[in-house]
């Protein structure tokens, strides 16, 4: 297996004013890979992910998809990518929100379709079909005409996953999808991403449900303190619990869910 | 009585004259200040830092002195500067200034009550920035900008007034003129203030209709 | 160009601006003093009366807010006195016309400062025993003052701009002034950027001894 990785985060640095969050982390993600990043509030697990889609300017260290850098322009020392470039980067990646981020004066069927016909230029019938594809295969294509407000927490977010999947992105960023949602919504969402996984899709997710990272990843990443702590398949990193005194203390929190 | 009743109809041509003047500078008035107001308004949330303070303090500026004064400084200052205006346009452009800097902070109060995952969601689909504004900013920003704006149009109409200190006749100069000539201020005062009320409280009434509909589409 | 920027003859009749700006003060705050009390009272009025009441109170607002100020100055000044056994000065006159046209607007801000008065402390007054007319004195209306102190900071600052209008019936403010020293020296641009700053100087100083006057009022809860 010598293919580059889809996704390469190297020596990655940044700082919210004095406050350095991350202090370097390096992370690969393979196509078709499932990583997880789980690790205490503030440990930068948010900040890593939204520096993917360079919804966070990072300030060193690097981070490719597909070999391509992604805030910055290749081999123009430090220069940021101008507005349209940086756009189409963002389409080859799809962002899953905490809070969904649903636009509330459009239908769901229309959230779906705002990125095929405005960034894809699809064709109206063409977006039409892939968003009520995609509706359909996270459950809802009965809800396609309704509003946000008209759906319930789990709906909205998988309306939310569907909105990112139907742009076919490269790689799935998912940023703690089920921490505003209420207990009993939580696995209607989680069995999409499952799904998901089984059929190839790479994702990179921030995630609080340790049992569905023990079950759904390929590999965990746990960072804490601004750097990647342990790593490993899910097996793996539980055997790293007794050597790891930080991910020792982080787990015992969840010590109903750990076994 | 008689005579009242003819003072008005004498008065009723010419007023009708002067509120068409009236008419006309708010209308070029509102429309400019849209216009304008919104672009800078943009510019104030998400340009760079040097062009939000410039905005910042210009827009301080002309909303801290008085309106009258604001004409005044237009229509006399400009000409020495090399600018010669004549009195309708100063006017419109002082009134077009002031109503700028109000809908510039319509436009902010309602794009900055916008959640900030809303411009986040429209990145990462990959959106460019008019497109973020157009397909899901300025559609949200839309219910919480056009009830105050549509009742800040009343300024508009009411600061109007004001041209006919510069000679302009609208309906105030109008009203001033009939009395010049018919000697009867009070029916001429109160059948202008009624003119006046009536476009400004249609406007208000409907801004009030406007906001009760938005808030009844609880998001 | 060919415009020599030459202040000499702003400062030599300064005094016009510096009377001026004082008088504008007076004016404003007469002004307010009267438009709050007749806000007040039609807001108290308001509240505690019947549909007739209310819709005349409406009507008395409604009139004035959608009226250009300078038309009300006009009626007032030199409409009244053709109708009624009214004479007095450009300054009175004003002040008159300033108050009533700013208690329109206080009438609103006193009406929803009164209904934002938390129905708790009025159960906590009925339940001490407190007559309708001791509520009204010791719970609604101190409460009401602190919640609607920042509009009427705002109504103040906004009336002491609207003073300007004053000029047009040769009232000495601020803008009269300015007008006065135009029209002697002709130094057109000096006049209005000096009375621009002084206006904003002024609007600035209101507004930061205004909030240092609201932050009083809330620490001492």
């Amino acid at each position: 297996m010598s293919a580059t990785p889809l996704l390469q985060i190297a020596r990655l640095t940044k700082s919210f004013g004095t406050n350095q969050v991350l202090k370097s982390v390096d992370l690969n993600v393979a196509a078709g890979e499932v990583v997880t990043v789980i690790g205490p509030s503030g440990g930068g697990k948010t900040t890593l992910l939204r520096c993917v889609n360079f919804l966070e300017a990072y300030d060193g260290g690097s981070i490719k998809i597909d070999g391509r850098e992604v805030g910055y322009v290749d081999n123009a020392g430090g220069q940021k990518r101008g507005e349209v470039d940086l756009a189409a980067m963002r389409a080859e990646t799809g962002m899953v929100f905490q809070s969904f981020n649903l636009f509330p004066h459009l239908t769901a069927e229309q959230n779906v379709m705002l990125g095929l016909r405005q960034v894809r230029k699809k064709p109206l019938k063409e977006a039409q079909d892939i968003a009520r594809h995609w509706l359909d295969r996270v459950g809802l294509s009965h809800k396609t005409k309704s509003l946000p407000s008209e759906l319930s927490g789990g709906q909205q977010q998988r309306v939310g996953i569907a909105r990112a999947v139907a742009m076919d992105p490269k790689i799935l960023l998912l940023d703690e999808i089920t921490s505003a949602l209420d207990p009993e919504l939580v696995n209607e969402v989680l069995d999409v991403v499952r799904q998901l996984a089984t059929e190839g899709m790479t994702m990179l997710i921030v995630t609080h449900e340790i049992a569905f990272a023990r079950d759904a990843s390929h590999r965990i990443v746990f960072v804490a303190d601004g750097t990647v702590s342990a790593q490993g398949k899910p097996d793996e990193l539980m055997a790293e619990v007794a050597s790891n005194e930080r991910l020792r203390n982080f787990l015992s929190r969840f010590s109903a869910s750990a076994h | 009585m008689q005579e009242l009743i003819d003072a008005i109809i004498y008065a009723i041509p010419y007023l009708m004259g002067g509120l068409g003047m009236t008419l006309l500078v708010s209308l070029i008035t509102v429309a400019l200040s849209l216009v304008i107001g919104v672009v800078l308004g943009v510019g104030l949330i998400y340009g760079p830092w040097p062009l939000r303070w410039v905005i910042r303090l210009l827009t301080d500026c002309i909303r801290g002195i008085p309106i009258l004064v604001l004409i005044f400084a237009v229509y006399y200052g400009l000409p020495p500067l090399g600018l010669n205006l004549s009195s309708f346009w100063s006017a419109v452009l002082a009134l077009t200034l002031f109503k700028t800097a109000q809908v510039i902070e319509y436009t902010r109060g309602a794009v900055s009550s916008i959640p900030r995952g809303q411009m986040e969601a429209a990145k990462s689909i990959g959106l460019i920035f008019s497109k973020r504004l157009r397909y899901v900013i300025f559609p949200q920003a839309m219910r919480r900008f056009l009830p105050p704006w549509l009742n800040g149009v009343t300024d508009a109409v009411k600061g109007s007034a004001l041209v006919s200190l510069l000679g302009v006749v609208d309906l105030m100069q109008a009203i001033n003129q009939v009395i010049g000539r018919t000697y009867e201020p009070m029916p001429l005062y109160v059948l202008g203030a009624l003119i006046y009320f009536a476009i400004n409280y249609s406007l208000s009434s409907m801004s009030k209709l406007l906001e009760r509909r938005y808030a009844y589409i609880k998001e | 160009m060919g415009y020599q920027l030459s202040f000499n003859q702003i400062w030599r009749n300064f005094d016009k601006l510096t009377n001026g700006v004082i008088l504008s003060l007076e004016l404003a705050v007469v002004a307010i003093l009267i438009g709050a009390l007749i806000g007040l009272v039609l807001a108290v009025v308001y509240v505690s009366s019947g549909r007739v009441v209310r819709f005349i109170i409406s009507t008395y607002v409604e009139f004035v807010r959608n009226v250009p100020l300078l038309l009300l100055v006009y009626l007032v000044f030199y409409g009244l006195p053709t109708v009624v056994n009214i004479a007095y000065d450009a300054p009175t006159s004003f002040i008159a016309t300033l108050a009533l046209y700013s208690g329109a607007y206080l009438v609103e801000v006193f009406r929803s400062g009164l209904d934002a008065v938390p129905k708790g402390l009025l159960d906590a007054g009925k339940a001490m025993g407190l007559t309708p007319w001791q509520r009204l004195l010791h719970v609604r209306l101190p409460t009401m003052t602190r919640i609607t102190l920042p509009a009427l900071s705002n109504t103040f600052i906004s009336l002491f701009k609207d003073t300007s209008i004053a000029s047009v019936i040769a009232v000495p403010e601020l803008t009269w002034g300015a007008q006065w020293i135009n029209n002697r020296t002709f130094r057109i641009v000096e006049v209005y950027a000096v009375t621009t700053v002084m206006y904003l100087v002024t609007g600035y100083a209101i507004l930061f001894a205004l909030r240092m006057l609201e932050r009083r009022f809330r620490v001492e809860r």
